[in-house]
């Protein structure tokens, strides 16, 4: 069977799945930034594969971008992580609870 | 024929990876099985003639960003009880995983049941998905938007430096 476009997207969704559900079930910081990227990268991958279907540049262009905002958002997220452990002393996030009323 | 046989094979190794990355103890060990589905997510752009994009992927994703991870996981010199405090019972986290699936799964046999959206073939398969290609597209059309992503890096750069040197000094 020739490989049409739902396949991907259907391995999009998949992917995406699994991120959300590491994000809503693990506790450890580090695992939950993990999940992040996983979930950005389904992202990509569906632009890459519309970018394919109607043939430009744009999606391409997009996924750039996409990327370069996933690294800040990381970097940030891991200097978050590091002044998180240094006043905690773990990466658990049931630990955050500064910002509750 | 080789692109059914490469779909699936790489398709199948990304699924693991991400399975692997929530399923996984130690942090450690989930960015290694995130490097595994990025690289299988490359492969897959390869297939769809996105290679500058595949390079990136490895580049930027695969490489930096990876090693970002692991840095600061041996930067924090955690140790590994504290590394690995979210203990969780796999095979039930399995099963939740394993019903996404199947329930995903039903609703993509229903897509396939339908006609198959196939992909075009290329006008011109030479240029497509190229740096020069990309490129074009990226200083022309995109060009305000490639600026100030440069601010944005530098702006997150600053703001690493400041939330990560923390009150003291």
């Amino acid at each position: 069977m020739e490989i049409a476009v739902t396949h991907y997207v259907v391995l999009a969704c998949v992917l995406f799945a699994i991120g959300v559900y590491g994000i809503i079930t693990r506790k450890n910081i580090l695992i939950v930034l993990m999940c992040l990227e996983l979930m950005l990268n389904s992202c990509n991958l569906l632009f890459v594969v519309f970018s394919r279907l109607y043939e430009g540049s744009t999606g391409h262009v997009f996924v750039l971008m996409s990327v370069t905002v996933a690294a800040a958002e990381v970097a940030v997220g891991l200097a978050f992580v590091v002044s998180i452990y240094r006043q905690k002393e773990s990466l658990d996030i049931d630990l955050l609870k500064m910002l509750r009323g | 024929m080789s692109h059914t046989v490469l779909f699936y094979i790489f398709s199948t190794l990304a699924v693991l990876g991400a399975v692997m990355v929530v399923s996984h103890k130690n942090p450690v060990s989930s960015a290694i099985s995130l490097v595994l589905t990025l690289f299988s997510t490359a492969v897959l752009f390869v297939l769809l003639h996105a290679h500058f994009i595949a390079a990136i992927q490895i580049l930027i994703y695969a490489g930096a960003i990876m090693v970002l991870f692991l840095f600061t996981v041996m930067f924090l010199n955690i140790r590994d009880s504290e590394l690995r405090f979210d203990s969780m019972n796999i095979p039930k986290r399995m099963t939740f995983l394993f019903l996404f699936t199947v329930v995903v799964g039903f609703f993509a046999s229903k897509f396939f049941s339908s006609s198959p959206v196939v992909f075009p073939k290329l006008e011109d398969p030479e240029n497509f998905g190229t740096v020069a290609e990309v490129g074009r597209s990226l200083f022309s059309d995109y060009l305000l938007a490639f600026e100030l992503t440069s601010v944005l890096v530098v702006i997150a750069m600053v703001g690493v430096l400041v939330i990560a040197k923390g009150k003291e000094s």
